[in-house]
């Protein structure tokens, strides 16, 4: 089998975030009740003038500039020619020798190896309606029609579905950080076309097919799998590819033919006559580049190399953007790096995934959360205590000091204090004191428990392990 | 330029016609004459001339990310050939 090299290219569609469509004020939200997001112009009726929005152009720079593509200055809109009824106008309104990015790049790390994916292009263009075929006839609802999507054109570098699965992963984040897509695969927002051969090392590639319908990042690596092998099996049994076009079954795990070459993309593209040329300045597109955050590959770099975190932080850290802001901002504010890390990996996800709350919902501000972090390393609460504090934030807008002061939460660390109720603790247990006496020294920790269950978790654990050594001497 | 059956055939497909045997001849005489009459432009001396695409020199026309109401159903689905209570109907597409 490994005679055979795979050689995969990706196009991915990527639905962008705008209020309105890219022609229309009708608005790109998803649902609703069919047809009650369309208008003339998304219908295609004939004698309307579209009017390209300019945020359409505004994010493809945004997303061209993040995946270091040159931003072509002088840029078109293109008709490209095909008869199905998810497009009234028998055109869709695309791109074609003239796309507003050009020549980009991704890096990605799959299977240990890094790895980097070129970007041919990116390109604005009109989404379609939506078909929902029945037993004899088919229903058409155009909300979906003219939603705007930019289509992202990489390279054939790929090697392996491992590969497909990290750029895809990657160019989420950074279309998601980049605020410019919301990347809900389960409403579409991001779909991938698979291209991909097989050729003997040293041959020229093989005949390629394209694979349509890949809903998610698992069903695209799984078509990847399968195609190679299929491809493998026909070359093997001495056949030949055909240049097909392929639609994947995700749940049957296998593809079939949609149509062959015979009646292939003859698009017949021209430039589209309603839509003025975009002139791009340089000064527009440093105002874009300017409004880029830093992303995500960028941010794991830094927690790990500058502020010292583990790779596994960084990466629970960066899986958004709010929370990677919030951490940031937090240690901006005087907080310890891995204390803020600790705290939003365990108690703020705990407490958002108890109320199903999506991580840009935390109520609290990241001045309170240093805050907090400071009471604790100045030994005002304990750790546990601090879990305490911040579950009581996420339903009160109240300073982490004045809910310390409210509920009286503030650590014991008087020692006489401490000291009356270990002895007391270890008056009431004798069997528990015998026991740490004969030999089981872990035996004290149930002793410890005993003394932060009577201050009600406000004795200062280490002192309490530590006086009650000294009592047990 | 000679039209052929075929390239008449061939874009009478893409074009989703049919057309009769009558008719594709009558076609493949008329499209000659049309592509006859364009080639007329190939005798000019275009060296150098960037190809027009826009009759006027206009660049940027870009409206802002407003919402504007959509129009009622019942007005965007009243020429419908065929359409149900909420959709557009056509013959079953999918394979």
């Amino acid at each position: 089998m490994d005679e055979f090299k795979t050689v995969i290219g990706l196009e991915v569609h990527a639905e962008l975030d705008t209020k309105s469509k890219i022609y229309c004020g009708c608005t790109t939200e998803f649902g609703g009740d069919e047809n009650t997001h369309v208008c003339p112009v998304c219908s295609g009726m004939p004698g309307v003038l579209p009017m390209l929005n300019r945020k359409v152009v505004e994010y493809c720079v945004k997303a061209g500039l993040a995946l270091n593509c040159a931003i072509n200055p002088y840029s078109r809109q293109d008709r490209k020619h095909y008869f199905y009824p998810d497009l009234p106008k028998a055109f869709q309104t695309s791109q074609f020798d003239q796309p507003l990015c050009l020549n980009g790049y991704v890096d990605i790390v799959a299977g240990g190896q890094p790895k980097r994916i070129g970007i041919t292009r990116i390109h604005i263009e009109e989404d379609a309606g939506k078909l929902i075929h029945g037993a004899d006839q088919t229903r058409v609802d155009y909300n979906r029609c003219g939603v705007p999507l930019i289509e992202i054109v990489t390279e054939p570098d790929f090697e392996n579905s491992a590969q497909v699965h990290a750029f895809l992963e990657a160019l989420r984040e950074i279309l998601l950080y980049t605020e410019v897509s919301n990347c809900k695969m389960e409403e579409g927002s991001l779909r991938c076309d698979v291209n991909l051969s097989i050729h003997r090392e040293g041959e020229p590639f093989g005949t390629r097919t394209e694979m349509k319908n890949l809903n998610s990042f698992s069903a695209a690596a799984a078509a990847v799998e399968y195609e190679a092998q299929r491809q493998r099996r026909v070359v093997l049994g001495g056949g030949k590819i055909s240049q097909d076009t392929l639609r994947w079954d995700d749940e049957a795990g296998y593809n079939y033919v949609m149509r062959s070459k015979e009646d292939a993309d003859e698009y017949f593209y021209f430039p589209e006559p309603d839509i003025m040329p975009m002139v791009l300045s340089e000064g527009y597109i440093e105002r874009i580049r300017k409004t880029l955050p830093e992303l995500p590959a960028k941010r794991r770099e830094r927690y790990v190399q500058v502020m010292g975190l583990p790779m596994y932080d960084a990466q629970l850290l960066t899986v958004s953007k709010f929370i990677s802001d919030f951490f940031d901002r937090t240690v901006a504010a005087g907080a310890q790096p891995k204390a803020v890390s600790n705290f939003i990996m365990g108690d703020i996800t705990r407490l958002l995934n108890e109320r199903g709350l999506a991580p840009e919902k935390v109520p609290i501000q990241p001045d309170a959360m240093a805050e907090l972090l400071d009471l604790i390393s100045k030994g005002v609460i304990s750790n546990s205590m601090g879990s305490k504090v911040i579950e009581i934030m996420f339903e009160e807008t109240k300073s982490p000091a004045d809910i310390v002061r409210e509920r009286g939460m503030a650590q014991v660390s008087d020692a006489g204090a401490i000291r009356g109720m270990c002895e007391q603790v270890i008056a009431e247990n004798p069997k528990i004191v015998a026991d740490y006496k004969g030999g089981k020294v872990k035996a004290i920790t149930a002793l410890v428990g005993q003394v932060m269950k009577m201050s009600r978790g406000k004795a200062n654990p280490a002192m309490v392990n530590q006086l009650l050594e000294e009592l047990l001497k | 330029m000679t039209i052929t059956i075929e390239t008449v055939q061939h874009i009478a497909h893409l074009a989703k016609l049919q057309l009769s045997e009558t008719e594709m001849f009558r076609l493949a005489d008329e499209m000659e004459k049309i592509v006859g009459f364009a080639d007329k432009l190939s005798e000019l001396d275009i060296e150098g001339v960037k190809p027009t695409t826009h009759a006027v020199a206009v660049q940027n026309v870009l409206r802002d990310d407003e919402l504007k109401p959509s129009y009622d159903r019942e007005k965007i689905l009243q020429n419908a050939p065929e359409r149900d209570a909420a959709c557009f109907l056509v013959p079953k597409v999918v394979e």
